[in-house]
């Protein structure tokens, strides 16, 4: 077991869901997927995003893809056209979390 | 019945790359060009237009791409479909008839679909007892009314597909789903029925594969290093089969990859619930998709299930709320942070000298090069320069404007090596709100009408 970025086996990509982005994150084969589970934990991902998300997380399952799905609300600074951020939408969320570290 | 139609998604969005659907015509076999220029923002810029200009407030850039495209189209008998009639699909219509007559192309066929702009009707809608209330935070619209700057229906596929069925070889829609694009001509060429769920479900999914163009060609993938010729990138095509069934390719020769990756990475774009996908004509549960690579840039997918539509329609509203601007300057280093830090206190401290303040919430301030986007993540401490960000929103459009006054004597005011200021002096903006709701269904009837040039 070592620790080792999401990013060296898992695929991601984000988006904007009004004012807060989501996150989908994926990965090749079971015993990653299984990996991904125990430890992307809603807390765990809310700790990773503290700077950047202000609500809640929640998370959903998506087998058939191997992938996890986060939404990240309020995460924007207002979402759409209210914010002034320079990533408005949320699209290098994706990989912000491809940065977290995992044991494997 | 064909067993197979090529549809292909040649714009992913209002300002993408006109190659999209020049090449698509071009480079290979195709059925279908569906081409999407809306986004949430778009619609209320388009009534401003409108409202200036009784033939405006529709997407351009179409009549310059059919400009480009039409002979290939009529050569090959390609059918387009775009949602770019914005809040005027009849002066969209008129611009392509136009530009059919002026290229000398008789006989073309022109529909548009209309019903889903409800701006004028929103009054009406009220006082029969739809209430549009805020799906987010359930605040009643009468709030915001006297502000309202548009209001669209979302409409689905069936619209589409009755525009086909009249005989339209371009459909021109106002606020269609981006994913009815793709299943509207799946509805028309296999003669799907509105309670077969499942292959309702399969075209929404198709189409919210290919919606974003070239992102499930390898735009935008995690894993770009395995991406070659990014420069020719393909856009998508879909193969879809009768069945409900289909291929996610490009054509043969083109750059990028169509991958289980680079179609999963897609799929899971703007996700929610990934098991109720909800759209007009259906429900779609993005679990149920077996995804699988069939040869080289072709993904199947199958088994996809899905369940009713909800008895109402998204309605997309926007509003004014406020006014915004942002600038930035270039702080060379050293201690480029540490300046930038000091640039940002100097504007706040003179605003205030001059009696202008702003909230906390109100304002931004963005280090750019230090760790912005990967804020708590990955930040460096001492680069070797920084884009200094600053921003402010609020209601008095003048306090705005005053800000936008305070950024640029910094170069000779502040600290030294402050440069890269161009563009002149930020300007107040619109802050257009979004206002999301649902409309019984019953309220909305959708009209389709084909002309000839």
């Amino acid at each position: 077991m070592a620790k080792v970025k999401l990013g060296t086996f898992a695929f991601a990509r984000s988006g904007d869901k009004g004012d807060g982005s989501n996150v989908g994150v994926f990965v090749t084969n079971a015993k990653d997927y299984e990996l991904i589970k125990a430890q992307l934990t809603v807390a765990r991902v809310k700790q990773h995003f503290h700077a950047i998300c202000k609500g809640e997380v929640t998370r959903y399952e998506a087998p058939n893809m191997l992938a996890l799905n986060f939404l990240l609300r309020d995460s924007l600074g207002g979402g759409g056209s209210e914010s002034l951020k320079t990533d408005a939408q949320g699209k290098t969320h994706g990989l912000g979390l491809l940065e977290i570290e995992v044991d494997r | 019945m064909r067993d197979k139609v090529l549809i292909g998604y040649g714009q992913g969005f209002w300002g993408d790359s006109i190659l999209g659907p020049v090449r698509l015509v071009r480079e290979g076999p195709l059925d279908y060009l569906a081409l999407d220029y809306l986004a949430e923002v778009t619609m209320s810029i388009m009534q401003k237009l409108k409202g200036r200009n009784p033939k405006a407030g529709y997407a351009t850039d179409f009549v310059a791409m059919l400009d480009r495209t039409l002979p290939d189209i009529m050569g090959k008998g390609i059918k387009v479909i775009a949602n770019a009639g914005g809040v005027n699909p009849q002066g969209c219509l008129q611009a392509v008839l136009e530009l059919a007559r002026k290229k000398g192309i008789k006989g073309l066929k022109v529909g548009i679909i209309e019903g889903d702009d409800i701006l004028t009707r929103v009054p009406e809608l009220l006082k029969g007892g739809h209430a549009l209330k805020n799906m987010d935070d359930d605040r009643a619209l009468t709030d915001v009314q006297s502000r309202l700057l548009s209001a669209n229906v979302y409409i689905g596929a069936f619209a589409v597909a009755e525009c086909l069925a009249q005989g339209a070889q371009i459909v021109i829609g106002g606020r269609l789903t981006d994913p009815a694009l793709v299943a509207g001509p799946m509805i028309h060429e296999f003669g799907w029925k509105a309670d077969e769920w499942d292959k309702l479900a399969a075209g929404t999914m198709a189409g919210h594969i290919a919606e974003c163009g070239a992102q499930c060609t390898g735009g935008n993938y995690t894993g770009w290093r395995e991406v070659k010729d990014f420069v020719r990138i393909g856009y998508p095509i879909i193969e879809a089969s009768p069945d409900g069934t289909f291929v996610v390719t490009k054509h043969d020769g083109t750059g990028g990859l169509v991958t289980r990756n680079t179609v999963v990475s897609q799929l899971l774009y703007e996700m929610g619930d990934p098991k109720r996908y909800l759209g007009p004509d259906c429900t779609a549960d993005f679990t149920s998709a077996v995804v699988e690579e069939v040869g080289k840039d072709r993904v199947r997918l199958s088994g996809i299930k899905g369940g009713p539509a909800t008895p109402t329609y998204k309605v997309s509203l926007s509003y004014q709320n406020g006014f915004k601007t942002s600038g930035q300057l270039t702080i060379a280093g050293p201690d480029a942070v540490a300046k930038a830090k000091l640039c940002a206190d100097i504007v706040w401290g003179r605003l205030a000298l001059d009696g202008c303040t702003f909230e906390e919430h109100q304002k931004m301030v963005e280090i750019v090069g230090a760790g912005v986007c990967h804020a708590g993540i990955l930040e460096t401490k001492d680069p070797a320069e920084v884009v200094l960000r600053m921003g402010v929103k609020c209601d008095d459009e003048d306090k705005v404007d005053r800000f936008g006054m305070e950024i640029v004597p910094l170069v000779t005011s502040g600290p030294p090596g402050v440069t890269g200021y161009a563009g002149g002096r930020p300007k107040a903006t619109d802050i257009v709100g979004y206002w999301p709701a649902l409309l019984d269904k019953t309220q909305v009837k959708t009209t389709v009408r084909v002309e000839v040039s």
